[in-house]
């Protein structure tokens, strides 16, 4: 199979003029915008992949008399840190960004919701965007930024839940349709991106889209901050083209000993070293917002599968009976195959329930605790029974 | 002392008393106090016109909205796979023999309470702990001691 490899890259890192971006974005029209975005490919890097150019387009398309950009800065899928050093480091880049999406979109007010967690940031944050505030009214633009602040809830980056967590609810989302698009925070339009996608955007439009797509494959364009952990010598952040395999992501990250690699956190997927060499890391293969836990072979994966399950036990919002009970259910069960109390095959009856609360669950946290429990189980099952 | 004072109102006034103000004031009270009380998610209540058991329901959603008596120092410990992995379970041992208290208690002079929480960003640099906002990572029970000491002598 042939790949792109394993290639770094510099652009979310990268020092830029803002100014000279902004105005250039400025004076371009909505359509052009939206078209450049639609066409550089890029996929909303929060994890779930929606195209940004599509959601931008949808809502500025809604007929209202206001509208918001909200940043999605509430990174709580563990193993993910890659918007605390983004925010840590390029903060105009993402103003920017919501910005050039205020823009777009038709909307003079943005929010960063940011994570509780990261409540330190925040000082250094408002300084950051008092300079970016000068600097968009001496170009003459009207726009302004506010920051809100989570309170330790995973479940607030959902984005429905951010926004009744917005309007000083409890973080429950709603059903869907109606999406942000037409009723966000406050219920009017909103556009709601990831920290990471904001900043790519300003990438896209200082190169242009034609050289941004470059990089990564057909249904991946373009570079992603990967936030590694785990049994590796390396831990960190880095920004990787994105069509390399699993193998060579464990080639350059791994310790030798590599035996697993959970890629997307605990919602995301457990890739064994026999899948390494034939799974791409990218929306054609296992996707991610970026995190990359490695295991080796002196872990449990029990335990793994614990810690995840003790998460989404507690993270759960208790709103949806499948996610609620699921989760709880899914944890006795797996401690129950542990102990001996049931037999092994009751593993399957709990597979069953992961497949269940995929379907109706309310939410993307009850619909993805099934990739997670169903890779590993799969793959691990003897660590898990015995 | 838990004497919240002027502190709601105070808190009314900057923020506004829409029911989007409610949780950056019930955050207020916490930046200050740590923890919340009935009676003060009452006073919070009649403040901005809502019922105590909005105030109360959304409060008890978040976990760092404590309802439950907290000390000056509340030490978070993440207890997420990595941090695990890479010796979260000793963090915890150092800190409640030096503090001599478990998991989820506060000490008797109201100075620290020790509490899990979930993954809190710092994987790459675990195990990490929260000290109310601040994190400290890359963490040995020797280097806890002496951050626990620092803030004993605050």
């Amino acid at each position: 199979m042939k790949t792109k490899g394993l290639n770094k890259v510099g652009l979310i890192f990268e020092k830029i003029e803002a100014r000279e971006v902004l105005t250039k974005a400025f004076n371009m029209s909505t359509d052009e915008i939206i078209q450049q975005v639609l066409e550089s490919g890029l996929k909303g890097r929060g994890g779930a992949g929606f195209p940004t150019g599509l959601k931008w387009k949808y809502t500025a398309a809604e007929k209202s008399d206001e509208k918001y950009i909200v940043c999605n800065a509430d990174e709580g899928e563990p193993g993910t840190f890659k918007d605390r050093e983004i925010l840590d480091r390029v903060a105009y880049k993402v103003h920017g960004g919501m910005a050039i999406a205020g823009k777009t979109i038709g909307a003079k007010h943005g929010i960063v919701y940011l994570r509780g967690e990261y409540r330190f940031l925040l000082p250094k944050l408002l300084l950051e965007l008092n300079e970016f505030h000068k600097m968009i009214d001496e170009i003459g633009y009207d726009f302004r930024i506010t920051y809100r602040l989570g309170s330790g809830a995973y479940i607030c980056g959902e984005e429905s839940a951010l926004f009744e967590s917005i309007q000083g609810e409890r973080g429950e989302p709603r059903n869907k349709p109606p999406y942000p698009t037409t009723s966000g925070v406050f219920f009017k339009p909103t556009s709601i991106n990831n920290v990471e996608t904001l900043v790519t955007v300003m990438m896209i439009i200082m190169q242009g889209a034609e050289s941004y797509k470059q990089l990564g494959t057909t249904d991946s364009r373009g570079s992603k901050v990967f936030s590694v952990s785990g049994d590796t010598p390396t831990p960190g952040i880095f920004e990787l083209e994105l069509g390399m395999t699993v193998q060579e992501f464990v080639n350059e990250f791994g310790d030798g000993d590599t035996k697993a690699v959970q890629v997307g956190g605990a919602s995301g997927f457990c890739v064994p070293r026999k899948r390494f060499a034939d799974t791409i890391i990218g929306f054609e293969g296992v996707p991610t917002g970026g995190s990359m836990k490695l295991f080796n072979s002196s872990r449990s994966m029990y335990n793994v599968l614990h810690n995840y399950l003790d998460f989404f036990a507690e993270e759960s919002c208790g709103q949806c009976t499948p996610c609620r009970v699921g989760c709880q259910q899914l944890l006795k069960g797996v401690e129950k195959v542990k102990k001996g109390e049931v037999k092994s095959t009751y593993l399957n009856e709990l597979v069953k329930l992961a497949d269940t609360m995929k379907l109706a669950s309310k939410c993307g946290l009850g619909q993805s605790v099934g990739n997670a429990f169903r890779t590993i189980v799969e793959n691990f099952r003897e660590e898990i029974i015995y | 002392m838990y004497q919240t004072g002027n502190l709601v109102k105070e808190l009314s006034e900057k923020h506004g008393r829409e029911r989007s103000s409610l949780i950056p004031i019930l955050q207020g009270v916490v930046d200050r106090y740590n923890y919340l009380t009935d009676e003060v998610m009452v006073e919070i209540a009649k403040e901005l016109d809502i019922s105590a058991a909005e105030v109360y329901g959304t409060a008890s959603f978040y976990t760092f909205l404590d309802t439950k008596e907290r000390g000056k120092y509340v030490i978070r410990v993440c207890k997420t796979i990595t941090c695990s992995m890479k010796g979260k379970g000793e963090i915890i041992q150092t800190l409640e023999d030096m503090l001599k208290i478990r998991v989820g208690e506060t000490t008797s002079d109201k100075l620290f309470s020790i509490v899990e929480t979930n993954c809190i960003g710092w994987c790459h640099k675990a195990p990490a702990i929260l000290i109310n906002e601040m994190p400290y990572t890359e963490l040995t029970p020797e280097k806890v001691v002496e951050i626990i000491k620092g803030y004993m002598n605050k």
